[in-house]
């Protein structure tokens, strides 16, 4: 599904290198697990694979089924299946929750060549999505995320994630900020969309959201590239021992 | 008190050869025809020899500093072609109201509707002006005159003594539809000027809608009046041509307890300034002013100036001045804005904001916002901020699959929307913000 291959990409205002050849392979179906000490380059990959202004790619690929990723805009590369839950949702007054979603889902559809979805069709499918979420459907009415806590804008996330349907999730410290009863929320919800033709890279500084996200793999990141990559344990392992020992093991 | 110049801009100095002040004014009265009038003889007689007193504005009026008067201060504009102006769908049409016609500033009985209604008397001025008494006898050109100080009004003066029509409204009741005036065009060198007179008495409410396009130069003045627990809803839409020049001025009294909402959309225009002195004379009283302007460079120069002056002169009052401009392609805007709290005016609730939104880097916004306060018991702000589009959403909204330019579009609302929160209306307000969204999504791409 995803291919990352020796990426290397620097800020474009500061020339700081921060992703120093990085290699990844995602396939179908599977969880990814990124875990790495602050400032390893855990959210510059995330932005860079999303395609955020500001970063440039000196070297390397990320292609997703063969399609290069890097040459398409944020727009394109989300019709093409991407989806990136933000670390820090935007607030968006002034622009209703349902019209900003239903416009989503619809440019996406167009752009593959779909017919739009109906606003009966929408409502009845947000409806039923925000319900498993625990959203109020007055949420659903309000500006996105304009005085929503930060539970509520995880959840939005997840909403959208299962609204626009990606085969690509990428989820940038979803766990920041959320107490127990909100992760195990974010969690059901993920896992009610895993699925073996939708993969996610599942970036986290703990190793308590994988708990309730079993990951198939897991990856340490550290300086702008994986350290070393292993099974559901290694999360145990950061856990237990910290980064430390494993990025000197790693050398 | 504080008073702040963001920026300031060069104003080209008056041409030499240019006719001497007193001449221009004379020139400019000349080109008009001055009608006598019947009930408002005097009253236009006054405002002849306070305009003759102040003379016309010139580039260095303090007020002036950022908007050039002269081609307001012309003899006649340019002329514009009739067709001059965007395809717009028109607004309001698909609700019930009473209608008036204006073309060119003149009343059109037959395009307009029955002018009666339970609740309130309605009278055009042209045809009211043949007599000599009429309830509006005590307004036309009275608050407009107690608007000269301190900072002269010339334009407004002027339109008082030259009016050649518009509505006189006295509103007893709650009348069970809004009045929406609709302004046409017909002459390409129309010089349009009208001058309504609202009476609001006490608790009454009136929801006044005005809308469209006159003349190739406009002066329109409206003075309302409201009275004890009366509200009034003035929503403006004004469809300027590219070529416009446009000025207008609100003069409101707004006595206890009453409330004064007024809400002004402005989208093109070359020169366009809009006036409001509000005067809030009784104890809990409500006035908030507000304006949505958009202006586009690239096709035809923009220039759009937002003058606002509102006193506090009794007991908790509360007032908001929420102006918000989205300029691009070298467009201009200006806002002055002024809150004056009297002594004795405790529990004053003032606020201000005003904001411009700049898609490019040629685009400018100049503001002065003003506070002079002589209570010691009241809680005034004021805020003045001039910002590019904000990346992070821009991204959000990209990342979710929304196209670039509907991107910007979700962001431009939501820009603007504090100041359409100033339509109580739900209805009203969704087509304001349907109108923005079409000429916006028009302007996308350039």
């Amino acid at each position: 599904m995803l291919k990352i291959n020796n990426l290397h990409v620097k800020l474009e205002e500061e020339d700081k290198q921060i992703l120093k050849g990085l290699s990844l392979e995602v396939p179908a179906g599977q969880v990814h697990a990124i875990m790495g000490p602050n400032g390893s380059g855990k959210s510059t990959l995330s932005y860079v694979l999303s395609g955020r202004d500001g970063y440039e790619v000196t070297e390397g690929e990320a292609t997703m089924d063969g399609e290069d990723l890097l040459e398409m805009e944020p727009e394109e590369r989300a019709a093409a299946g991407l989806f990136l839950a933000f670390q820090y949702p935007v607030e968006i007054p002034g622009v209703g929750n349902m019209t900003f979603l239903r416009t989503a889902v619809n440019a996406q559809r167009k752009a593959r060549g779909q017919e739009e979805i109906s606003s009966g069709e929408f409502l009845k499918a947000i409806r039923a999505k925000a319900a498993e979420l625990q959203i109020d459907a007055e949420m659903l009415k309000r500006p996105v995320n304009v005085g929503f806590s930060g539970g509520e804008k995880k959840r939005n996330e997840i909403l959208q994630m299962a609204m626009l349907e990606p085969r690509m999730c990428i989820m940038d410290e979803t766990d920041s900020g959320l107490d127990v009863d909100a992760m195990r929320l974010v969690a059901d919800g993920v896992n009610a969309l895993r699925s073996p033709d939708r993969s996610f890279l599942v970036i986290t500084h703990y190793q308590r959201l994988l708990n309730h996200i079993q990951p198939d793999v897991v990856h340490i990141m550290s300086n702008g590239r994986i350290v070393k990559t292993g099974g559901p344990d290694l999360a145990l392992q950061v856990e237990d021992e910290g980064y430390g020992d494993l990025l000197a093991e790693a050398g | 008190m504080s008073e702040a110049a963001v920026q300031t801009k060069d104003v080209t100095p008056q041409v030499s050869g240019a006719p001497k002040p007193v001449d221009a004014l004379q020139a400019r009265l000349d080109a008009l025809s001055l009608p006598k009038g019947g009930f408002t003889a005097g009253a236009r007689a006054d405002a002849l020899a306070r305009l003759r007193e102040m003379g016309l504005p010139g580039p260095r009026d303090e007020y002036w500093r950022y908007t050039d008067p002269r081609p307001f201060n012309a003899p006649v504009p340019q002329p514009i072609p009739i067709e001059a102006r965007e395809p717009d769908s028109p607004l309001f049409l698909d609700l019930p109201r009473l209608t008036l016609v204006f073309v060119d500033g003149a009343f059109d009985a037959a395009e307009s509707d029955d002018l009666s209604l339970e609740g309130i008397e309605i009278d055009t001025l042209a045809q009211a002006d043949t007599g000599a008494d009429h309830w509006a006898k005590g307004l036309y050109g009275v608050l407009e005159a107690s608007g000269q100080n301190p900072v002269k009004r010339p334009f407004a003066a002027l339109n008082t003594a030259a009016a050649q029509d518009g509505v006189l409204i006295r509103v007893t009741a709650k009348p069970s539809r809004p009045v929406h005036i609709i302004h046409r065009r017909a002459r390409e060198d129309a010089d349009a000027t009208w001058h309504h007179v609202i009476r609001v008495e006490e608790g009454a409410e009136l929801t006044l809608l005005e809308t469209g396009m006159a003349g190739a130069r406009s002066n329109g003045v409206i003075e309302a009046d409201l009275a004890k627990g009366a509200r009034l809803h003035y929503i403006a839409a004004k469809r300027a041509g590219h070529q416009k020049l446009g000025n207008a001025h609100l003069f409101a009294r707004v006595a206890a307890e009453a409330q004064l909402k007024s809400f002004a959309l402005s989208v093109n225009g070359t020169l366009m300034r809009h006036e409001a002195f509000i005067d809030i004379t009784g104890d809990d009283a409500v006035a908030h002013i507000a304006a949505a302007v958009l202006g586009d460079g690239n096709v035809g120069a923009f220039h759009h100036d937002d003058t606002v002056f509102v006193t506090h002169g009794a007991e908790r009052c509360e007032s908001r001045q929420v102006f918000k401009k989205v300029l691009k392609n070298g467009a201009e805007g200006v806002f002055q804005g002024k809150i004056l709290v009297k002594p004795g005016a405790q529990k004053t609730d003032g606020y201000q904001i005003s904001q411009a939104l700049l898609l490019d880097e040629r685009s400018q916004f100049l503001a002065k916002p003003e506070l002079e306060i002589y209570a010691d018991d009241v809680q005034c702000s004021h805020g003045s901020t001039t910002g590019a589009l904000d990346e992070t959403a821009l991204f959000y909204l990209r990342s979710r699959g929304v196209p670039r330019d509907r991107a910007i579009v979700f962001l431009v609302l939501s820009f603007l929307a504090d100041a359409l929160e100033e339509i109580e209306d739900e209805v009203l307000r969704g087509q304001i913000n349907d109108r923005l969204e079409a000429w916006l999504t028009r302007h996308g791409n350039q």
